[in-house]
């Protein structure tokens, strides 16, 4: 399942450093929050139910059964928000975890008439097609008070499916940033992070003169590249247009889609600026293009991908977060800089008070206060407090995240069928390989993104 | 995946009805006989002949498995361009690998009856067979890694590349294209626009080396002077930044050694060589040519074979093949060659026939039908060959490595989530194992009544 799993892969990554951070800060982390809530608690805010407003039922005896992708050090800093529920409630929590392939793994599940309590779904997608199979319980009022009150209206409606709501986004990720090394900035004389995309290809240009190979992409794994393809468009086409592309109801061959694929191939059409040249970055994974941007003799300049990156630099190469590694916000290459994120939402599969409660718990400011002191994750909660990160610059993340308000975008690829945007070695991510492959052909790589686009939803 | 282990499972299981028609020669009754086959038949019946009824009625259904398509995924399957790929490559392997593996079994188990060590030899050559295909298939992605200090294959392509090339001292450098009047001039090297004149040196600034990262303990650059054709050529970058472009600025370094052409109507009139301080001195000659900096200044350091690129990736696997089986192959062609009549052999060469002939004319008929077991074995096992491609083949090469077996799992289950076009590559591929079997049981039959 080497290729098949690239997206847990990044969880898996996730989870390690998880575990490191978790280890080095759940001190800090308590003492820390011991002042802020100190003033309505008196003690340390996992004692006590906060001043929030957040009322839980008492649910004595009973067993919730959670399914997320989780595993490891993820799982672990997500039952450390369950213990507080439990703390709170008196119910019991069942972690499953679901395996890579969450939709098949919960539809078997629920087919055999044992679903879990609640779900984290990893996609859009999926929560639209177990919505229209009558799947999911539409959240109750006082799961919907909390996520009105703390969430903004993005988010909130990112959990609803024709008018209902379901979900609460929990856990989101974001994925318009730009990791540089800062030793190859200094090097280079360059001391502001590019704003726009013509900053951002002089700055390439300027690193690559000053000998590091300015961008580190990771061509070998598609999902990086429609990542790219899809910070570009939404900056330069704009969040309608995005929104009508996710959903297939523009074609591929649309004159938007032209200009984000020479966009594109102003840096991807340069050898002297992608480390490794095109034939180097098809070579390379994910994991790679982190380290070699980090580590090793001429390490490059940056690399682009998610909040997620943290995970890789901490766990394989020694730069340190923050000095020898800092983030950028991906550059406008429209009026707006793009905001692309992804996340799993928390949905009910059975009705009942317990997993409503959980749902309720979920959106409040408390649990997004202790996951966040975990590590390794992002809430959109707007109302938490934002201390609770443990480390400037996921603070930073979790900023722009939320600056962004409802402007942001969810992953395109994880809103199209698998078959197009989810899967190694066919469909978008093939496409764009193609395309990096020879950035030139951006009519024919069009036609090719607009057949198989045309084969995935039709099959959908 | 599963209905192509069925499918096989299903051929190995032909030889029982076989038995069937022996059963009065014992004198049991019916009934008995029928009683005793029975646990035999209800497995084989769920475990194999139901699964394959099943793949081909769910061949007829689309992606659902509720909506009746008929021959459609059938249809696609040939018209759909990755799988015909599919069945290209499955037709390339099939074809090589299991001759190689055969001739390369064939070779071994000749020549370690003659060697002293020959236990040995065909101990190491027999323990890739203890490997898992999985483990085979990690070990040769390391083994075809494209950096040279990484993978085994390309470490050696470099050393013997670079015992005949030299590689340049300046591989990464290139003209500033914002300040330098040098132009590319095909082939890799740069020729100035215009052209020198004797009191006017010529600058020629290159980038794109990390000041800190020059070979050696390079000096300051210095501005050219004098009345000669003279010129400097620098690393226009110093750390930090900062200076004027196309200028020699305090604390840019020189670059030594680099070649400088005089070009006057595409010939070369004149040659120099920087110095240590990046000034070179053209002879009189020169004057009004155009400056050139050939592509030998620049030429990148080799960096190996693309073996896992779409050209080479399924040679490359078949190769990782080759060196899984070759064991095999050996193992069962030496016991052929244990019950060779030595005899023959002795008769062969007292009759004069040299050891080619006598391999050719007397072992290899001898070993025939071991051949045609180690063949047919072999062609079965490379149909259904999916690990070490699924494995090895990097993404963006994995449509040019895609064999039947892949392609079958990938349409099933990789996403496209189609099982109907899955059972239908599977039917297919039943299909393709059909008559290698025929052959098989045939000669099985043949030999049971020899």
């Amino acid at each position: 399942m080497r290729r098949t799993s690239t997206r847990n892969r990044k969880r898996r990554t996730v989870a390690v450093t998880a575990a490191l951070l978790a280890a080095a800060l759940s001190l800090a982390a308590c003492g820390g929050s011991d002042n802020k809530n100190g003033g309505s608690g008196g003690s340390s805010p996992s004692a006590s139910g906060g001043g929030s407003g957040l009322k839980l039922p008492k649910l004595n005896g009973q067993t919730l059964e959670v399914a997320a992708v989780w595993t490891g050090a993820e799982q672990d800093n997500f039952m450390k928000v369950m213990d507080e529920f439990k703390k709170r409630t008196g119910a019991k929590i069942d972690f499953v975890p679901t395996g890579n392939n969450t939709s098949t793994f919960l539809g078997t599940k629920i087919q055999g008439g044992q679903p879990p309590d609640v779900a984290f779904l990893p996609q859009v997608g999926v929560l639209h097609q177990f919505a229209d199979k009558g799947w999911l319980k539409p959240l109750g009022a006082d799961a919907k008070a909390q996520l009105t009150k703390n969430f903004s209206k993005g988010w909130v409606d990112l959990g609803a499916w024709k008018g209902t709501q379901y979900g609460v986004y929990a856990k989101a990720a974001n994925k318009s940033l730009v990791w540089y090394n800062t030793k190859a900035f200094d090097a280079a004389g360059i001391k502001d992070t590019p704003k726009t995309w013509k900053d951002f290809l002089t700055t390439a240009q300027t690193l690559s003169d000053a000998g590091s190979p300015a961008v580190s992409i990771g061509g070998a794994d598609g999902w990086t590249l429609t990542d790219w393809f899809e910070n570009v468009y939404l900056s330069q086409a704009g969040p309608e247009k995005y929104d009508q592309l996710a959903a297939h109801k523009i074609k591929w061959t649309d004159p938007s889609v032209k200009d984000a694929l020479t966009t594109l191939a102003q840096l991807w059409g340069k050898n002297d600026l992608i480390a490794g040249g095109t034939k180097g970055a098809l070579n390379t994974e994910f994991p790679k293009s982190v380290t070699q941007t980090f580590s090793g003799d001429t390490p490059a300049a940056m690399v682009f991908e998610g909040d997620f990156v943290a995970a890789n630099i901490n766990g394989d190469t020694k730069a340190k977060l923050g000095t020898d590694a800092k983030v950028f916000p991906f550059p406008a290459v429209g009026s707006q800089p793009p905001v692309v994120s992804g996340g799993d939402v928390a949905v009910a599969l059975k009705g009942g008070q317990g997993a409503q409660a959980l749902l309720t718990f979920l959106a409040s400011t408390d649990a997004a206060q202790i996951w966040a002191a975990q590590g390794g994750i992002l809430s959109p909660n707007k109302e938490m407090d934002m201390s609770s990160y443990k480390d400037a610059i996921t603070r930073q993340i979790a900023q722009q995240l939320l600056a962004a308000g409802d402007s942001f975008r969810f992953d395109m690829s994880d809103q199209a069928p698998a078959a197009f945007g989810g899967t190694a070695g066919i469909g978008e991510w093939k496409d764009l390989q193609d395309f990096l492959r020879d950035p030139k052909n951006i009519a024919g790589t069009q036609q090719k993104l607009e057949a198989d686009a045309a084969k995935a939803y039709g099959a959908g | 995946m599963t209905s192509v282990a069925k499918a096989t499972g299903g051929a190995g299981a032909l030889p029982t009805p076989a038995a069937k028609p022996r059963k009065s020669v014992t004198g049991t009754r019916l009934w008995v006989a029928v009683l005793f086959l029975l646990p035999a038949f209800v497995l084989l019946g769920a475990l194999v002949v139901y699964p394959i009824g099943y793949s081909v009625w769910r061949s007829l259904y689309g992606a659902g498995g509720s909506d009746f398509v008929g021959l459609k995924n059938y249809g696609d399957i040939f018209s759909d361009s990755r799988t015909l790929t599919a069945v290209r490559n499955t037709a390339i392997w099939v074809a090589v690998a299991p001759a190689v593996v055969t001739a390369l079994g064939l070779i071994f188990a000749v020549m370690t009856e003659r060697v002293r060590w020959g236990t040995a030899f065909k101990l190491i050559v027999f323990m890739p067979m203890a490997i898992s295909m999985l483990a085979a298939g990690i070990i040769f992605r390391l083994v075809y890694e494209q950096d040279p200090s990484l993978g085994a294959a390309n470490a050696v392509a470099k050393s013997i590349h670079d015992t005949f090339v030299s590689s340049s001292v300046y591989p990464d450098a290139r003209p500033n294209a914002t300040a330098s009047d040098l132009k590319p001039s095909g082939g890799g090297s740069f020729t100035t626009t215009k052209t020198v004149h004797a009191g006017t040196p010529v600058m020629l600034p290159l980038v794109g080396i990390a000041p800190n990262r020059l070979p050696g303990n390079p000096e300051n650059a210095k501005a050219a002077s004098g009345s000669g054709i003279t010129g400097t050529v620098w690393l226009d970058f110093k750390l930090g930044g900062g200076g004027t472009k196309g200028k020699v600025d305090p604390g840019e370094k020189a670059l030594k050694g680099v070649k400088v052409e005089a070009v006057k109507d595409g010939k070369v009139v004149a040659s120099a060589k920087s110095g240590a301080d990046g000034t070179f001195t053209l002879p009189a000659k020169a004057e009004g040519a155009q400056v050139r900096l050939p592509a030998s200044n620049f030429s990148a350091p080799y960096s190996g074979i693309d073996w896992l690129g779409p050209t080479l990736v399924t040679p490359a696997i078949i190769g990782a093949y080759v060196w899984m089986w070759a064991g095999f192959a050996m193992v069962l062609i030496a016991a052929g060659l244990a019950g060779v009549d030595r005899n023959l052999l002795e008769a062969a060469r007292v009759d004069g026939a040299n050891e080619w002939q006598v391999f050719r004319r007397v072992t290899v008929p001898l070993l025939a039908p071991v051949l045609v077991v180690v063949l047919v074995t072999l062609m079965i096992n490379v149909m259904k060959v999916f690990d070490l491609v699924y494995i090895i083949a990097p993404q963006p090469s994995q449509d040019d490595a895609n064999v039947l077996a892949l392609q079958l799992f990938l349409s099933s289950f990789g996403g496209g989530g189609n099982e109907g076009v899955g059972s239908a590559i599977g039917v297919i591929l039943l299909l393709l194992v059909l008559p290698v079997m025929w052959v098989n049981i045939r000669r099985l039959r043949r030999e049971r009544q020899r």
